[in-house]
């Protein structure tokens, strides 16, 4: 084991092909490691895609332009369908039996003569006079304008027969049909039907849940965290308390569904659907993580600032309120955002409390029944017509619109207060 | 309505309780303010406290009990033939009433004697409210005098609002210990419940699951069956899976980005496992059932297997998808916690980078890892917006991946949505699966998490 | 085979060839950048074969740094930038002819703080002897951990539990087993960045011992804060400060008749 010994060991031509096998082995051992984060990409571009390549579709919406006359009588009887079906039959003077007739009506969106009521209601004038209208094409139209509906299956197994495709390609030729921005999507509730179901609702319902879940977490989160973190001392029960924190962040969300239902519920008797319900909810959920990343914001405060503040006679509380906290706020302001990111996008506890029922009025208090946006994805998920699967991927891309919104704000906030002690 | 106008005047009060001390304090002495024990504004702070707090309380109380007690007073005021019933008829009366009340008109031609009910019940509902907005506002006013009363220079106001600060801070912080409680309790009652219906040994080791209760006494299978170990075996079978997905996945970023990547790649890199991390879990199921469970059925039918439409293969991986930045990060922080002396040891006697991680980084590292993978473990078990999705509701006793299986959060979660009649085994029976599943993840996180701490001990 | 020929030819190395000793490693004009700031400012060195040099110096001037360099340990460093050449036995170890990994197991290394690996004794010692696939057989692996252990005069505190982890040990007896393990790969030189700095003065005696027993078949480079720590193990002694090599000598001469100014200031603790 002398020098000389291993010159010749480490310089031989044995240790050098060894050495190469080692190389050989490092740079396999690289490529796994870029194998899985490759991997890990790619799942998230396919997920990306396939939701996105799907979805937007959704944005879009085929109308149909019809010319009506407002009859009087129709308009009393509040008969809207026969005004909408008479200005439909005018354009194919063809179809006189009832078959192709029906096959005519089947075009027009359900949800159309309500149109034509609202307008009427909205301008008395229009009555007895002729207007051209837009009005929403039937999901089947509109699915077959996007090209989802080939005319190349066998009739016998696409929801459009032949005649109806024949009608179709008549009212796009004469510049009947149109293809433009989907407001329904935006505007209305949920629908049976796909071409008038939107998610506003939804919208709606998550956000005053999430309203319910900020302001019950955040203010108690907050003060639990300043407790523990500043005031609290260190013995068994403050011990308890924060085990049992630590392991309420990693319940499964379901269990807090299934609490919300025994105690709110059942022995609260607090209204099943509502938001305020799934907002409280939620609120116990995010609990746990808002305290988590609030002591943490709270941890990284330095020591001197403290005693800075206790020197010159502040009291504790003064110490804390008048300077660790500020100083935290960035902090935990991003923990926060964090915490109801997650809240928004949660699903699994409100299909226990009920908000999974098929509501098409937008909430308007926070007793009311509602429904949220990952729940109206579950649901529509649900469905089998091409069209709610399109709306369904729709959903989630304004789903994560919203959540990289607030992510982004988190790290936008992130990056402007960051502090490095 | 009086609500509202409650909620204004207490605040008005106690704005109007923290002006008048803090004014209050000052003409005490004079304007010489160094003389008073704390400043004029704390002794504000304890007037408005006084003035807000007791009448915040009251009508917190109120408001949770007032339906009950109006409700009592109404059905004391009707005649014996309505209330001297059996329970579940006394309910039913009890939601006529409340129905009538709120305006919402019952199916059936009421009594007249309930529909007299009702009004009262709105009579007294109204009373209350006004009596609560009456006697709120005296306590408010009352507490603002009093405390106004007792201030003086040398009143250590300051120690007394910090005190009721610091005992809110407390409260707060049992909210965390309440919602524990909360869910251990109420499992615990419905799962006892259950029990009581279905032993905890057919149910723990029974082999059928088919929670379904005939409409009929004489169909097969009437009593429904409640054997949870197809249930147990297909959420084991999908966790398998998708630690088999995320663990090796996980891992290898994490030790790739914590060993081999430069920073600017880091910024890059990092972002995509956040993004999915981010992603909610309806996204990832919705992922499942109609992209990942068709490709694995077609590829599987090509390869000329019988793959399940909702295969737990398909829905496995997606959660192992979801869970990879779980894991990676996890993995990361345990990784950067192995100090670098360590590595420098390995390198110093002549290690290559992946001799170093193998041999002396992830075996120190071990236990943290281990930790890691329990948490993950428990996060596939609970997860529920996968499965119900894309993994069915066939308990089917295989360990085929390719099968259809279903797990305890799949079952919870199609046994407690849409409507259900609240005593039947079959609704107690969601609180059965939810009890064990709440044990298990709780076992799994508490010897994680004493793992992890331990282990930063260790470096730290 | 350009650099041998450069310092054979020189004075210096005349002069050396004189005294007995044979040229281990050499330095020549080694600067060192941490991404734009400059740790060492043209640094020339020559390190003899059997001898203890050791490195002295305020804190920050650069001796670690520069001890890092010697084995290429400051590659794992992100943004740190070596100029300048530094050869071992006349080769460039920056140089393609050397490997970073090889010229670790010829150029060993013992650090500030004892890092023995989380595994048993004997896997510690065996590591490095298993990954350059010394010892073909198992008899020749328990030879080989003996033979460090003795070498390191660890052996007869821990035969009997050679299988108990290695973080067991005290500070003295894990630094020790640093050195076994270093010694285990059989390297030319050994590197030592303040060994004995967290340990305790009996433990420290201990090594400094063990430093003079080593010299006979190694070439050590010890950089030290502690003078007398200097003054006890080496024969030569460098002085640095600033990032700049001040003088080298006999350590002797260091300690007695220093040429510099700031030598003398710093061991005569004026600073440091």
């Amino acid at each position: 084991m002398s020098a000389g010994n291993s010159r010749s060991l480490y310089q031989s031509d044995e240790f050098a092909t060894r050495l190469q096998r080692r190389y050989a082995a490092e740079r396999r051992f690289r490529m796994i490691g870029i194998a899985a984060i490759g991997m890990a990409t790619l799942m998230l571009v396919v997920l990306l895609g396939s939701i996105i390549s799907k979805g937007y579709t959704a944005f879009l919406q085929t109308e149909m332009r019809v010319e009506v006359t407002f009859d009087p009588t129709d308009v009393q009887e509040r008969n809207y369908a026969a005004i909408l079906r008479r200005g439909l039959y005018a354009q194919f003077p063809d179809a006189t039996d009832r078959a192709s007739r029906r096959a005519l009506n089947d075009l027009l969106s359900s949800g159309a003569p309500f149109a034509l009521e609202d307008m009427v209601r909205q301008d008395p004038s229009l009555v007895g006079t002729t207007r051209t209208v837009w009005v929403l094409a039937d999901d089947t139209v509109d699915q077959f304008m996007k090209g989802a509906i080939s005319r190349d299956t066998p009739e016998s197994q696409r929801p459009l027969t032949d005649a109806k495709i024949a009608a179709i390609d008549a009212l796009s030729a004469s510049g009947a049909l149109s293809t433009g921005f989907n407001t329904t999507l935006f505007t209305s509730g949920d629908s049976r039907e796909p071409e008038q179901a939107g998610i506003w609702g939804a919208i709606a319902g998550s956000a005053m849940t999430l309203i319910v879940t900020m302001l019950l977490s955040v203010p108690i989160g907050v003060a639990a965290a300043i407790y523990l973190e500043e005031f609290a001392p260190k013995n068994r029960w403050t011990m308890l308390i924060e085990v049992n924190i630590n392991n309420l962040a990693a319940v499964p969300s379901i269990i807090y569904g299934l609490l919300g239902l025994a105690v709110l519920l059942g022995f609260f008797g607090m209204p099943r659907s509502a938001p305020l319900v799934g907002g409280v909810v939620l609120a116990l959920m995010t609990l746990p993580v808002i305290i988590i990343t609030s002591r943490v914001a709270l941890k990284s405060v330095p020591p001197s600032i403290r005693e800075a503040a206790l020197g010159i006679g502040a009291s504790p509380l003064q110490s804390v309120t008048h300077h660790v906290l500020p100083l935290a706020m960035p902090g935990i302001l991003t923990g926060t955002i964090i915490g109801m990111a997650r809240a928004l996008g949660e699903t699994a506890p409100l299909l226990m409390i009920g908000m999974v029922a098929f509501i098409v009025d937008v909430p308007q208090g926070f007793t009311d029944s509602a429904t949220v946006l990952p729940v109206q994805i579950f649901m529509w998920a649900d469905s089998p017509e091409r069209a709610f699967s399109e709306r369904t991927s729709g959903a989630i891309m304004v789903l994560l619109g919203f959540l990289i919104l607030m992510n982004g704000l988190a790290v936008f906030l992130r990056k402007k207060f960051e502090r490095r002690w | 309505m009086q609500l509202t106008v409650l909620i204004i005047v207490l605040a008005l009060l106690t704005i109007a309780g923290f002006q008048l001390g803090r004014s209050r304090a000052a003409a005490t002495v004079g304007g010489r303010l160094v003389e008073l024990h704390s400043v004029p504004s704390y002794h504000g702070l304890y007037v408005a406290l006084w003035a807000g707090v007791p009448a915040v309380l009251l009508l917190a109380f109120w408001t949770a009990s007032e339906s009950w007690v109006v409700m009592q007073l109404v059905l004391a005021g009707l005649p014996d033939q309505f209330t001297a019933v059996d329970p579940q008829a006394l309910s039913l009366l009890q939601a006529d009433i409340l129905n009538l009340a709120h305006g919402i008109n019952a199916s059936r031609e009421p009594a007249p004697e309930v529909l007299a009910a009702a009004e009262r019940y709105n009579r007294l509902h109204a009373l209350g409210d006004w009596a609560l907005l009456v006697v709120g506002s005296c306590l408010a006013l009352a507490g603002l005098t009093w405390a106004r009363g007792r201030l003086s220079p040398d009143m250590r106001a300051r120690n007394r609002v910090e005190r009721a600060i610091n005992v809110a801070l407390i409260i707060c912080s049992l909210v965390a210990i309440l919602t524990t409680v909360g869910i251990v309790l109420s499992l615990l009652f419905e799962a006892i419940r259950f029990f009581t219906v279905i032993s905890p040994v057919e149910f723990l080791f029974g082999l059928h699951w088919s929670p379904q209760m005939a409409m009929r006494a004489d169909q097969v299978g009437s009593s429904g069956a409640f054997g949870a170990i197809p249930l147990f075996t297909g959420t084991l079978l999908i966790t398998v899976v998708a630690m088999a997905v995320a663990v090796p996945v996980g891992l290898m970023s994490a030790i790739y980005m914590s060993e081999y990547a430069n920073p600017h790649l880091r910024t890059w890199l990092k972002p995509i496992l956040e993004i999915l991390a981010g992603i909610p879990t309806v996204v990832y199921g919705f992922f499942a059932a109609l992209t990942m469970a068709p490709f694995v059925r077609d590829v599987g039918q090509s390869l000329g297997f019988a793959v399940s439409s909702e295969s737990a293969l398909a829905a496995g991986f997606v959660m192992g998808v979801m869970i990879i930045p779980f894991v990676s990060s996890l993995s990361d922080d345990v990784i950067n916690a192995v100090p670098q002396a360590l590595r420098d040891g390995s390198y110093g006697l002549g290690a290559t980078k992946s001799e170093t991680i193998r041999h002396v980084v992830l075996p120190a590292a071990l236990p943290g890892i281990v930790a890691a993978i329990m948490l993950a473990v428990s996060r596939a078990i609970g997860e529920t917006m996968i499965v119900v999705m894309a993994a069915g509701l066939a308990a089917n006793l295989t360990a085929n991946p390719l099968d259809a299986v279903t797990t305890v959060t799949a079952q919870i979660a199609s046994l407690l949505v849409g409507d259900q009649e609240f005593d039947s085994p079959k609704t107690l029976s969601a609180f059965g699966l939810g009890l064990v599943l709440f044990l298990v993840t709780l076992t799994l996180n508490v010897v994680a998490l004493r793992v992890v701490q331990k282990y930063r001990e260790k470096y730290d | 085979m350009t650099v041998q020929t450069q310092f054979q030819t020189g004075a210096q190395a005349a002069a050396l060839r004189q005294s007995g000793a044979s040229v281990k490693m050499v330095a020549k004009d080694v600067k060192v950048f941490y991404g734009a700031k400059q740790a060492l400012k043209g640094i020339d060195l020559e390190i003899q074969e059997n001898r203890v040099m050791a490195l002295i110096g305020p804190s920050g001037c650069g001796k670690s740094t520069f001890l890092r360099c010697l084995n290429r340990m400051n590659d794992t460093i992100e943004n740190c930038r070596v100029e300048g050449l530094i050869a071992l036995d006349g080769e460039d170890v920056y140089g393609r002819q050397i490997d970073a990994v090889q010229l670790r197991a010829r150029v060993g290394m013992v650090f500030q703080k004892p890092n023995p690996f989380p595994k048993s004794i004997y896997d510690n010692i065996s590591y490095g002897p298993r990954i350059h696939g010394i010892a073909s057989h198992r008899d020749e692996m328990d030879e080989i951990v003996q033979k460090s252990l003795e070498r390191a005069g660890l052996w007869n505190e821990v035969k009997d539990r050679l299988r108990e982890p290695g973080t067991g040990l005290s500070g003295g007896q894990q630094q020790r087993l640093c050195i076994a393990r270093a010694v285990a790969v059989s390297p030319e030189v050994i590197l030592m960045d303040e060994p004995c700095s967290a340990l305790d003065p009996i433990a420290t005696a201990h090594i400094e011992e063990l430093i003079d027993e080593l010299r006979e078949n190694y070439t050590i480079v010890i950089v030290t804060h502690n003078m007398q720590q200097a003054a006890r193990v080496s024969q030569k002694t460098a002085f640095f400060h600033l990032g700049e090599m001040v003088e080298c000598d006999d350590t002797e001469e260091i300690f007695t008749n220093p040429r510099d100014e700031r030598t003398q200031g710093y061991i005569t603790g004026r600073y440091g």
